[in-house]
């Protein structure tokens, strides 16, 4: 039997992080079972210590809580943007404890409340995160089991448990619940090591589909977000902004909006802004603010940016070399070119970024929409020139993340107006200002040379990538002459560029699968075949194969004039494989996805429903930088402002979708938020071909540039 | 310059002393305290804004308040009578026709609309409505088959 250590340390470390002295921690959580856990490997750790700069709570960094009245509580520095961790987690949480899920609370991004975390991207969160918070609560049932044994005299063997009340197997009336074992208790335990993963069969919960459960908030109007929260003698902002990125203040006249009755107007250096109770009245001032600028702008656009990044200065990585390339020149019969194109989008969340601040004495409270709540807390305690516990994030829901809501300057501007005005104030973006604050998918180029022999074989490989970003440029075939070199480092963007739901790989597998398609077409091959006669991994093939199902695909070699595409990769540890039917108006250029098929293998699946509907989010959301999105510049002068002139998918692209996600619970589960979105570029360019016999080598696919391209044909 | 503007908002005879030309986006949430009413991109490219005025979707974003003045607005916190979710909201927790949510207050008035004026809409008559109202997380499949369920209740409780 396990012993049960009382750890009674005095000193969190994490309370450094939080600022939370630990007297004021149980003060605010109360008694009950804490369990604290490491979701990092140590290594990890340290890395991620040295890339930020900070020493990290080496203890733990998120915990568990049974409390008294027996619910549970998860304290974890993830967000809730709409990926449903707040569902999947709980799932997991109630399966672990025999506790009846609606009793599982989530308590998410609370920089006061919730220990230190590494920020919400790159589909961590079921990946890394959720196998600790299994162990965790298997500790904590261990030690409720042995409690529940003391309590009712009776060895735990003896004990069975369900919807977290203890029974005696041999009689059912003596039993205690949760809630009373923990009752005027406090005991901690710390976890270390690593988690072993355990039979997922038992689970009443997880591979169960859930609905989101912060939907009753969200159709009745009540979540909060982080515009709306309401507190007395809060002022709207609006800041002046420069018409383009490069663009320095020369002169400000702020005389006419200081007329304005009601109008409050700062200045501190660059920083100028209005500020009023109205919001309307804000947006009135600003633009009487006459400002006058100097220029010094990058010559580029969004035509000219591909050659920039062919051109610019850049470090060369070989990510990947296996064989010789010559070799594979040698022996293959016939040698593909290509160059493929993929421009800036958007990251266009409908929630544009927003902050509330408040300052009561030398306390800094932000409520900031925020992928990385412990970032925007030492960004705000460095600008603010504060001590880190003083400065307190919450993060109410997230209205879309996708890798934008990383950044915080509307926070700071949030603070810093807080400040000089001595009252709560609300920084809420205009559309436009989000277009252009955004941190933009940076425009990337990606070069392929590919060969292969008589038999279709694929003989070489030699894929450079020039500014996506590595992931995804792996060669998922079986190529004995191999090489993947990524170029990155020069100064090519004239505006932010940072993580796009996926980042790199909707660009890299978008090359890549367009490469395999014109070569099978140049073996005269189907590209479903060609793709299983060249891999190797048995996972992929599965995949295609339940995809190809699914779809009811039939062979042809392309151009067959039927519109269907096809297209694999992997993503976050995830495999996926599309399939999609399009129909190419030849008069107009214009694209109607018909049908899309995606098979996904992301080990086991915690919450299938949320998984399909973040699939079928992927799919929509990814048609949109297939088919239409894409900033338009000169220079630092982004010319897209609102939807008007950057278009995302609406109700009538929506294609009919299939989903199938792989039955494998016995592994371990991977990242479901991003994968199904980074074939849509190369399953749809892949299908305008089979359409039309047009092949587009970039991206988005506009009607212009596929009635080009038939042109060519 | 201000002036008391009446309306009726969520069944409430309401008056306010206003400046007219405030947007009702900003007076519903400012000045009512109804943060349900999402600003999305403020020039009606996106919907997030919708409430109903006299029965009909609009664009709380660019109408001034005082066209609403002696108008009946109802906003997403008035759609729940006696604690009850309207058949549309419930359609939308059923199918689960949300991610992030913040699409969504506007996409349930911009249907509730709809369905007043047609209250068996097929499934082009639903796209055709709800087209003007954009969701970046991609809910829109699971928003159309929620219309659809709704449709089929409010008709059935009539
Ligand atoms: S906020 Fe009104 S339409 Fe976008
Ligand atoms: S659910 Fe996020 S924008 Fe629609």
């Amino acid at each position: 039997m396990k012993k049960i250590i009382t750890n009674e340390k005095e000193s969190l470390t994490s309370q450094e992080r939080t600022g939370m002295k630990r007297r004021d921690f149980f003060k605010l959580l109360g008694g009950g079972i804490f369990i604290f856990f490491q979701p990092r490997d140590t290594f990890k750790l340290l890395e991620l210590q040295a890339q930020q700069g900070r020493s990290l709570p080496t203890e733990f960094n998120a915990f568990l809580q049974i409390a008294e009245d027996g619910s549970v509580n998860c304290y974890t520095g993830k967000i809730e943007m709409g990926q449903g961790a707040i569902t999947s987690l709980a799932q997991i949480m109630a399966d672990e404890l025999e506790v009846p899920f609606e009793n599982v609370k989530m308590v998410m991004g609370d920089t006061d409340l919730c220990p230190w975390d590494g920020g919400t991207n790159g589909s961590q969160t079921t990946r890394s995160f959720s196998p600790h918070m299994r162990v965790a609560a298997a500790e904590a049932k261990t030690i409720l089991m042995q409690l529940g044994s003391d309590y009712l005299h009776v060895p735990v063997s003896q004990l069975e448990v369900k919807d977290g009340i203890i029974t005696d197997i041999k009689n059912n009336k003596s039993k205690v619940s949760y809630g009373e074992l923990t009752k005027g208790k406090r005991i901690e335990k710390h976890l270390d090591g690593k988690p072993e993963l355990k039979d997922y069969i038992k689970f009443k919960y997880v591979g169960k589909p859930y609905l989101h459960q912060d939907s009753r908030l969200k159709v009745t109007g009540e979540a909060k977000f982080s515009a709306d929260i309401q507190l007395p003698g809060l002022l709207h902002a609006r800041l002046l902004r420069p018409p383009s990125h490069g663009a320095k203040l020369v002169t400000a006249d702020l005389s006419e909006a200081e007329k304005i009755k009601g109008i409050q107007v700062v200045r501190d250096g660059d920083l100028i802004a209005v500020l009023s109770d109205d919001r309307d009245k804000v947006d009135q001032a600003i633009v009487k603010v006459k400002a006058g600028y100097s220029f010094d702008e990058t010559e580029v656009d969004d035509k000219t940016i591909f050659d920039r990044i062919l051109k610019a200065n850049s470090e060369t990585n070989v990510i990947k070399s296996n064989g010789d390339l010559e070799t594979g020149r040698k022996i293959s019969d016939s040698v593909t070119e290509s160059e493929f194109h993929n421009s800036y989008v958007a990251h266009a969340t409908i929630e544009p970024h927003a902050a509330t601040a408040m300052i009561e004495g030398d306390k800094i409270t932000v409520w900031v929409s925020t992928q990385q709540p412990f970032r925007a807390q030492e960004t705000i305690a460095r600008e603010m020139n504060v001590p880190l516990e003083k400065v307190r994030i919450k993060t109410p829901f997230l209205g879309g993340g996708f890798g934008g809501k990383s950044a915080h300057k509307q926070a700071v501007e949030a603070v810093k107006l807080a400040k000089i005005t001595g009252r709560p104030v609300v920084v809420a973006w205009t559309r436009q200002e989000e277009f252009f604050y955004d941190t933009f998918r940076p425009a990337a180029v990606v070069k392929i040379t590919s060969g292969m022999d008589k038999s279709g074989k694929i003989t070489l490989w030699d894929y450079n990538t020039y500014y996506a970003g590595a992931r995804g440029s792996d060669t998922i075939y079986d190529v004995p002459n191999a090489r993947t070199t990524n170029y990155s480092g020069g100064s090519v963007h004239p505006f932010g560029t940072g993580a796009w739901r996926a980042p790199g790989n909707n660009t890299n597998t978008f090359a890549r699968e367009s490469q395999i398609n014109i070569m099978a077409s140049k073996a005269g091959m189907d590209p479903l075949e060609f793709r299983l006669m060249n891999l190797k991994d048995e996972k992929m093939i599965a995949v295609l194969k339940a995809a190809a199902d699914k779809f009811g695909y039939t062979p042809a070699r392309n151009p067959s004039g039927r519109g269907y595409g096809i297209a694999c990769g992997t993503d976050v540890g995830t495999l996926v494989a599309h399939i999609a039917e399009v129909k190419v108006d030849k008069i107009t250029g214009h694209v109607q996805v018909i049908r899309v098929v995606c098979a996904q293998d992301m080990g086991l699946c915690v919450n299938p429903q949320g998984t399909t509907i973040q699939m079928e989010g992927c799919i929509t959301m990814g048609m949109g930088y297939a088919l239409t999105e894409e900033i338009q510049f000169q220079g630092g002068d982004i010319k897209n402002h609102s939807f008007d002139t950057y278009e995302i998918p609406r109700f009538s692209w929506v294609p009919k979708i299939d989903t199938v996600i792989m039955d494998r619970k016995d592994q371990a589960p991977q990242g479901g938020g991003e994968p199904t979105i980074i074939c849509m570029g190369a399953v749809i360019a892949n299908a305008v071909y089979d359409a039309t016999g047009a092949r587009l080598y970039q991206l988005p696919m506009t009607p212009e540039r596929i009635l080009t391209a038939m042109k060519k044909t | 310059m201000e002036e008391t503007i009446r309306f009726e908002l969520n069944g409430k005879k309401t008056q306010m002393l206003l400046d007219p030309n405030l947007t009702l986006l900003w007076v519903l949430r400012n000045e009512f305290g109804l943060t349900g009413t999402k600003y999305g991109c403020g020039m009606g490219f996106c919907g997030a804004c919708t409430v109903l005025l006299e029965q009909e979707a609009v664009r709380s974003c660019t109408l001034p308040v005082s066209d609403a003045a002696n108008k009946k607005i109802v906003t997403i916190e008035g759609l729940v009578l006696n604690g009850n979710l309207h058949p549309v909201q419930k359609a939308f927790m059923e199918h689960d026709a949300l991610q992030c949510g913040y699409c969504t207050p506007g996409m349930i008035m911009n249907a509730v609309g709809l369905l007043l004026k047609n209250p068996e809409p097929s499934q082009q008559d639903i796209i055709k409505g709800m087209e003007g109202n954009l969701c970046r997380c991609g809910a829109h499949v699971r928003i159309t088959k929620a219309i659809q369920t709704a449709g089929k209740e409010m008709k059935g409780g009539k």
